[in-house]
């Protein structure tokens, strides 16, 4: 029998503030232990929670661009549990007024190879609702150990509805995900720092069959590759339970990316019951036109409609778009360099294929690059007009502009590369070349084709790169026709 | 107990971590009960075109901004902390997913 997988993600993502949610202690990573609290966030006595205003309008700038409804009011809840990770039992949260409903996701599958587009689709979402995080328990052999540094950081809890079925395409949701908040600059998305988490909810049915199968929540999956093959080990292992006439349990499981695969954590029994109730510490905040149409005025544009654009402004093909998009940084410093380029395409190459090659090899970032858009954009024109060669471009200009972040113009100058401009001294060595090359002549003249490359590279020796090539080629094969 | 507005005692004795003697179950199942009753009540009222409220106050849209200020020492942090160790509170271990 053939089973479908049907797939449901709910992923967390820290928002990007300076201090927390509900008091003014900064938010980090890697701090020394229980360095980032204050009473608010350890939920001492007679404390009161004040929201962050920043968290509050990045959060509905997420929910915008998930083209999600934003509601005129929203307030937060209190989820109650008894767990060492949160210090005063319960988690302020959101439960019947989330801040975004609604939405969906533009994603990206996989395409055949790597230089054509995959398929695009659209994610539904149910919800987003903001939170505060709680803090870290680092388990040891009898006991456990408490920091509280990440309790009290901005939280966006992203629920998709039950709408994707492959592996391939929580993967591709999630990378959507992060490049769309990447955009926004509402998080960094970093998931090594647990800035991004992830949980699934994974069943799977007959095809066809309209009925959910049974649900199974996997937890633990803390990379977006942990994603695709937690998901999968899991599909087909119940996939294998159902074949083998067995019968699934709703539970919730961990990943163990280490031994590859799924382990059972709890069961339906025992699960929670949260008795959520509106904390009376918060005031509702109330989203009215003026701020929801400022907000709206921020947004970027979205990560696949610049792709779009890319294809249809510059022309751009697939394989150079994939590299740019992910990264607005690259985007802008391409964009920049674009709009003084003869031959955007061309920019988009030189930034692609050499400068990054460049920059990866010394270890730089792009901000610390000498090489800016009007250098790039320089070089483009320089190769255009015909000043120099492309071959020369690549070889001599461009690492001593990467190198010294000089002009490629000044560059040409400095050391002679331009193209020679005369024809007859070209001709003149054209001739040279042939005359002294009777052999390689006479088997052009035999039907060797080829062999006039081996005459073209002594005239581009003698040269010293600087003739044009688009001269060179007619020119010997009418000085090599001329001696048949 | 059992009535319209009764309580299961030990199911919310078991979520609020409480152990409960016979005499306490007693008195609080009737002392919730009677909270229960009074919200009963309450539902009784009309509010149909009343806009639903969170909070007794109509005040909205209490924000801080983003700004951090220092916080507590992690000395001073765990100092409540009954047990620790490198600067953090030592619990038992309790692993859930």
């Amino acid at each position: 029998m053939e089973y479908e997988a049907v797939i449901g993600l709910e992923v967390h993502v820290q928002v990007k503030t300076e201090s927390k949610i509900f008091s003014s202690v900064g938010v980090g990573f890697g701090a020394q232990p229980n360095s980032l609290t204050d009473p608010v966030v350890l939920g001492l006595p007679g404390v009161l929670p004040v929201i962050n205003r920043e968290a509050v309008e990045k959060s509905i700038k997420v929910g915008m661009l998930l083209n999600g409804s934003i509601p005129r009011v929203t307030k937060w809840d209190r989820k109650n549990y008894f767990y060492p990770d949160s210090p005063k039992n319960y988690q302020i949260s959101q439960f019947d007024r989330p801040i975004c409903s609604g939405g969906e996701l533009e994603i990206e599958l996989k395409g055949p190879s790597r230089n054509v587009m995959g398929e695009h689709k659209t994610i539904a979402l149910t919800r987003a609702h903001l939170e505060e995080d709680v803090g870290k328990l680092i388990h040891l052999e009898q006991e456990s150990l408490v920091d509280f540094n990440r309790a009290g950081t901005p939280l966006l809890e992203i629920v998709s509805e039950p709408d994707m079925h492959t592996p391939e395409e929580a993967y591709a949701y999630l990378t959507a995900l992060k490049m769309l908040l990447i955009y926004g600059e509402v998080s960094h998305c970093d998931m090594e720092k647990g800035q991004m988490r992830c949980d699934a909810n994974v069943s799977v049915r007959p095809a066809g069959q309209k009925k959910l199968g049974v649900k199974v929540e996997i937890k633990n999956l803390n990379s977006i590759s942990g994603v695709r093959n937690g998901l999968a080990y899991e599909i087909e292992r119940q996939i294998q339970v159902l074949l083998g006439g067995g019968t699934l349990v709703q539970e919730t499981r961990g990943w163990d990316a280490a031994k590859g695969m799924t382990y059972h954590l709890r069961s339906k029994e025992e699960s929670h019951d949260y008795r959520y109730f509106p904390d009376p510490d918060l005031m509702p905040v109330r989203i009215d036109r003026r701020w929801r149409e400022r907000l709206r005025a921020s947004l970027p544009e979205k990560p696949f409609d610049r792709q779009r654009r890319y294809f249809d402004q510059y022309s751009l093909p697939y394989t150079l778009t994939s590299v740019l998009i992910p990264d607005p940084e690259l985007c802008h410093f391409f964009e920049e360099a674009a709009k003084r380029a003869k031959l955007p395409r061309q920019a988009a190459n030189w930034i692609v294929n050499n400068l990054l090659g460049e920059l990866g090899k010394a270890g730089l970032t792009l901000s610390e690059s000498k090489v800016n858009p009007a250098k790039i954009a320089q070089l483009v024109n320089l190769i255009e007009e015909g000043v120099i060669s492309k071959n020369l471009a690549k070889e001599r200009v461009f690492p001593e502009m990467f190198k010294t972040g000089e002009n490629p113009a000044a560059i040409v100058q400095a050391k002679d590369l331009g193209l020679s401009e005369s024809a007859e001294e070209l001709e003149k060595i054209c001739s040279e070349i042939v005359q002294a090359n009777p052999d390689t002549v006479a088997e052009v003249l035999s039907g060797n084709k080829k062999a006039i490359n081996f005459l073209k590279g002594r005239v581009m020796r003698a040269t010293r790169g600087k003739a044009n090539p688009a001269l060179v080629g007619p020119l010997l094969e009418k000085l090599i026709a001329e001696k048949g | 107990m059992s009535g319209p507005h009764s309580i299961d005692i030990d199911y919310v004795a078991q979520l609020a971590r409480l152990e409960l003697t016979a005499k306490e179950r007693e008195r609080f199942s009737g002392q919730l009960g009677d909270i229960l009753q009074h919200f009963a009540q309450l539902n009784e009222v009309d509010v149909s075109g009343v806009e639903p409220m969170a909070h007794a106050f109509p005040v909205e849209n209490v924000f801080r901004e983003d700004k951090s200020e220092p916080g507590l020492p992690p000395e001073k942090a765990l100092e409540n902390a009954p047990r620790k160790r490198n600067n953090m509170v030592l619990v038992p271990k309790v692993v859930e997913g």
